[in-house]
């Protein structure tokens, strides 16, 4: 029993026993806590759905070997920066949600080549480095939300200058995708358009990881030496890693704020690299070794755990807001958890 | 004599895979036994259950039971082998690139001097007393007859060097009883090997017991008190040396006969049409600087390049490949050929096969099928199905190509699919090699080819080169530290010393004429 135990755990990662166990727990606790099943279940499919993307964003620079790519939140920050101009010019439905994605390709990539360049000057510390980046990103972009030149009355402070923190998206395209086809069964809402947009993404990733560019980048992050003497060139599949990585980030937080009915400007971007590198990792992704069933079953994991776990907290302890303190230190713990398992510098 | 170890019933499989069966044989202190047997006979793993490598324990460990004086042990870890006093030296170098020499070779066991913090704290806060530690590392070195440079790091020296690096590393522990050397003459050319086993004598005679694998049969003959024969994981034969000789050894290794070798190429003769025409060739490859070679490859042919190890002998295809900075000028089929550019080589229709195959030649954790269709793939863009703007990898077009590989070069493995970094290293080697045969190239330049490879799979695989010479017209080009090897398959043998072309010479030249040129009389200042 115990040698079955210890294959299982070997087989399947020592961590995700424990956050399925927990997630376990947290299922038992819903029904003895008669929390509302179905609810619960509908907040699951959501926030898996509007975090898979930004999870998907981690692929790319894993293969590449640049690792994690903790600068999401510049990824993020062309995102929103699309999402505004389309909410200027009042794009609704699901026809805006489209026209910010499009739009937020060109930033994406304009920013993703500025930084590739310099992650290609710091080989061996990228993650360290793209985590100061990603915040630095963040606290120029704060600055670019006060004097950007946005006029429309509903996502300007009404005094004075700069665009509101919060902006709700009802006037444009709150939920669409996730209403689209959408139906109820048992009680539970299928967010089937949300669904499909993501299972296409999926499959275009699943695709480009199979493509003559794909395996070039394979070779390029697992030993760039073979890469070289196929006549791979390293530099510029790091690069064009890091540009996609960017270019999922933006489109991953239009996807997230759609669903989500909010966009959030000014701070909310800077912790956001953290849940989506937490997901991958318990899906059973490694720095340097990922696939996309590794962000899938880690988004499921991940995102069901904290939408069960918010209900639970509040009805355990009815004060105070425990559920984002579970957040923080789950999310957190498991980065440090398998950062630490990397043998020093050498990507197991 | 007290046994210093036993091997009692040892058995190992990797998930059913059953790889060792009932390994059984002792040694004493001061002995050397050579260890043989066919790529993937399970020689690197019986050597990794005595040295406690982690590999075993996460594959589900062994049975049976090692004694090692008269105690039965568990080898936990590599820590608890060296404890022991067990040192070995694997099948592939486990030295730390960035350090230097010295510090390589007390790593873990530096000299230490009391520092102002450690009077009053523990052990660790003390300083590393490196003129000590170079003193000693050059001593260590000096025993093994060797002049290295102990305060460069280690990525500068060539291949052959780091080899007795790493012995130096392991006689200069003072509690060591028994040395395990994993082929550690495959990066060696003869005249060093031969050093290095008069080295590997010295210390069997200080008491030291010594287990040797090789699959150079000679130094096993000339060096080991008795031999063990591995085949499929079983133990079929253990002897005194005396009473065996080099054939019996080959023909228990491989369960057949053996042709003898004899030289292939000689007298052929050729038009003067060049394909390859190297003009005053410069590569800055650390331990292996070529300072000006020139040299031509006529259609055809199969050239040899031969010279010591440090000399620059594999820089030379590195160079052309772009791998290494490199002046020059080179001329492929009377075109000038921009080899500082990654993949230009490639895209004209050469390949290569680099000498270092774990840092260069693999992916080590990917599946046998894509290894080898890699390059074929990447420069000719073949295996992939094409959609418009996109292209997908198409898994079974490639699948058949490398079952015919796996077959023609009698790959060791459980198929297609399996995951290089868990093929025996000779098996590995093959799967190198077939990387660049697939890709059908004009001009194909392989380095170390049958590094690490068993005899009976060296002879079929130059075999192989001969006939896709004969067949195809392929022109090759080899580099090699097997001078017999070079003899056996080339036209040509170009000498390589100090960094240029000592001379070229026919396969059956003179030894005296090779080792001439080789020592570097000629000086070399051009
Ligand atoms: N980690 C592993 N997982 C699965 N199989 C393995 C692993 N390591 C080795 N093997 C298998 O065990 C067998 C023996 O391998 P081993 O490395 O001991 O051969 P060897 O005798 O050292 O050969 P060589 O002369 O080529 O170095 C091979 O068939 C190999 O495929
Ligand atoms: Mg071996």
């Amino acid at each position: 029993m115990m040698v079955l135990l210890k294959n299982l755990g070997k087989s399947f990662g020592f961590p995700r026993l424990i956050i399925l166990a927990f997630l376990g727990l947290l299922i038992l606790m819903m029904f003895v806590l008669h929390i509302p099943v179905p609810l619960t279940l509908s907040q699951c499919l959501v926030r898996i759905g509007i975090n898979l993307v930004l999870a998907l964003a981690m692929v790319p620079g894993i293969m590449a070997g640049t690792g994690m790519n903790f600068a999401l939140p510049l990824g993020i920050e062309c995102g929103l920066l699309a999402g505004m101009i389309s909410l200027q010019y009042n794009m609704k439905g699901i026809g805006g949600i489209f026209a910010a994605m499009a739009i937020s390709i060109p930033f994406s990539i304009l920013a993703g080549w500025a930084y590739s360049q310099l992650v290609n000057r710091v080989k061996g510390s990228e993650m360290m480095v793209s985590t100061y980046i990603g915040f630095s990103m963040v606290a120029l972009m704060c600055i670019g939300w006060l004097v950007l030149p946005f006029s429309n009355a509903s996502i300007v402070w009404p005094i004075g200058d700069g665009l509101r923190t919060t902006i709700t998206l009802e006037e444009w395209y709150d939920r669409a995708l996730n209403q689209l086809f959408a139906f109820r069964i048992f009680g539970v809402d299928i967010p089937v358009g949300l669904i499909l947009v993501i299972g296409g993404f999926c499959l275009i990733v699943w695709l480009f990881m199979r493509s003559h560019l794909g395996l070039m980048m394979k070779a390029a992050g697992a030993n760039p030496n073979f890469a070289r003497s196929n006549g791979v060139k390293v530099d510029s599949m790091r690069t064009i890693a890091t540009i996609l990585s960017t270019v999922l980030g933006g489109i991953g937080i239009i996807i997230y704020a759609q669903g989500f009915g909010f966009y959030q400007l000014y701070n909310a971007p800077l912790m956001m690299a953290f849940p989506a590198i937490a997901a991958v990792l318990i899906g059973g992704a490694t720095p340097s070794r990922i696939s996309i069933f590794h962000v899938i079953l880690g988004t499921i994991m991940f995102q069901s755990m904290l939408a069960i776990a918010t209900p639970v907290a509040n009805s355990l302890i009815p004060e105070g807001n425990l559920s984002e303190v579970v957040r923080t230190i789950v999310s957190n713990g498991i980065i440090l958890y398998a950062l630490s398992r990397m043998q020093g510098g050498k990507r197991s | 004599m007290d046994t210093l170890l036993h091997f009692k019933n040892i058995k190992k499989s990797f998930s059913g895979n059953v790889v060792l069966d009932g390994v059984d044989f002792k040694i004493q202190p001061g002995q050397i036994v050579a260890l043989a047997g066919e790529n993937g006979a399970g020689k690197s793993t019986l050597m990794n259950i005595l040295f406690g490598m982690n590999v075993i324990a996460e594959t589900g460990g062994y049975e049976g039971e090692i004694i090692f004086e008269g105690k039965s042990v568990k080898v936990q870890s590599p820590l608890d082998a060296m404890e022991l006093g067990i040192g070995m030296v694997h099948q592939e170098f486990m030295l730390l690139p960035g350090f230097t020499v010295a510090r390589n070779i007390k790593l873990n066991r530096e000299n230490l001097i009391p520092s102002l913090i450690s009077r009053i704290t523990p052990k660790s806060y003390q300083m590393l007393d490196n003129p000590q530690i170079i003193k000693e590392a050059a001593g260590a070195l000096g025993r093994l007859g060797m002049e290295i440079n102990p305060e460069v790091t280690v990525d500068k020296l060539p291949v052959g060097h780091m080899q007795f690096v790493e012995i130096a590393r392991e006689i200069d522990k003072s509690n060591l009883k028994l040395l395990v050397l994993d082929e550690p003459t495959a990066v060696l050319t003869e005249s060093e090997a031969e050093r290095f086993l008069k080295c590997i004598r010295k210390v069997a005679d200080a008491g030291i017991a010594v287990i040797f694998i090789s699959h150079r049969l000679d130094e096993v003959i000339q060096l080991a008190d008795s031999v063990v024969i591995l085949r499929d994981g079983q133990m079929v034969f253990d002897e005194k040396t005396e009473n065996t000789d080099k054939h019996q050894i080959a023909e228990l290794m491989v369960g057949r006969k053996l042709e003898a070798e004899s030289l292939m190429n000689v007298n052929r003769s050729f038009e003067e049409d060049i394909i390859l025409e190297i003009k005053h060739l410069r590569v800055n490859m650390p331990g292996e600087r070529s300072r000006d070679v020139s040299l031509k490859v006529r259609r055809g042919e199969i050239l040899g390049i031969g010279g010591l190890a440090g000399h620059g002998k594999t820089s030379i295809s590195n160079g052309i490949f772009g791998m290494y900075p490199a002046r020059g000028s080179v001329h492929y089929k009377g075109r000038p050929l921009s080899f500082g550019k990654i993949g230009e080589a490639l895209n004209q229709g050469m390949a290569f096969v680099s000498e270092d195959r774990k840092g260069v030649g693999l992916l080590l954790n990917e599946s046998i099928a894509l290894n080898m269709v890699y390059t074929d793939m990447k420069v000719n863009r073949r295996f992939l199905k094409k959609y418009g703007f996109f292209s997908q990898f198409d898994k079974k077009s490639a699948r058949e190509v490398v079952e015919q590989m796996i077959q023609e070069l009698d790959i060791r493995c459980t198929g297609p699919d399996q995951i290089v970094g868990r093929l025996s290293g000779g098996n590995q080697q093959k799967v190198c090699m077939a990387r660049a045969l697939i890709t059908k190239p004009e001009l194909l330049f392989v380095s170390e080819p049958t590094r690490g490879i068993d005899i009976g799979a060296k002879q079929l695989l130059l075999n192989y080169l001969v006939k896709i010479n004969k067949e195809q017209g392929i022109t090759i080009v080899v580099t090699s530290s097997e001078l017999n090897e070079l003899r056996t398959i080339c036209d040509r043998i170009a000498i390589i010393g100090s960094g240029v072309v000592q001379g070229i010479l026919a396969p059956d030249a003179p030894n005296v004429d090779f080792a001439l040129l080789m020592s570097g009389e000629k000086g070399g200042n051009t």
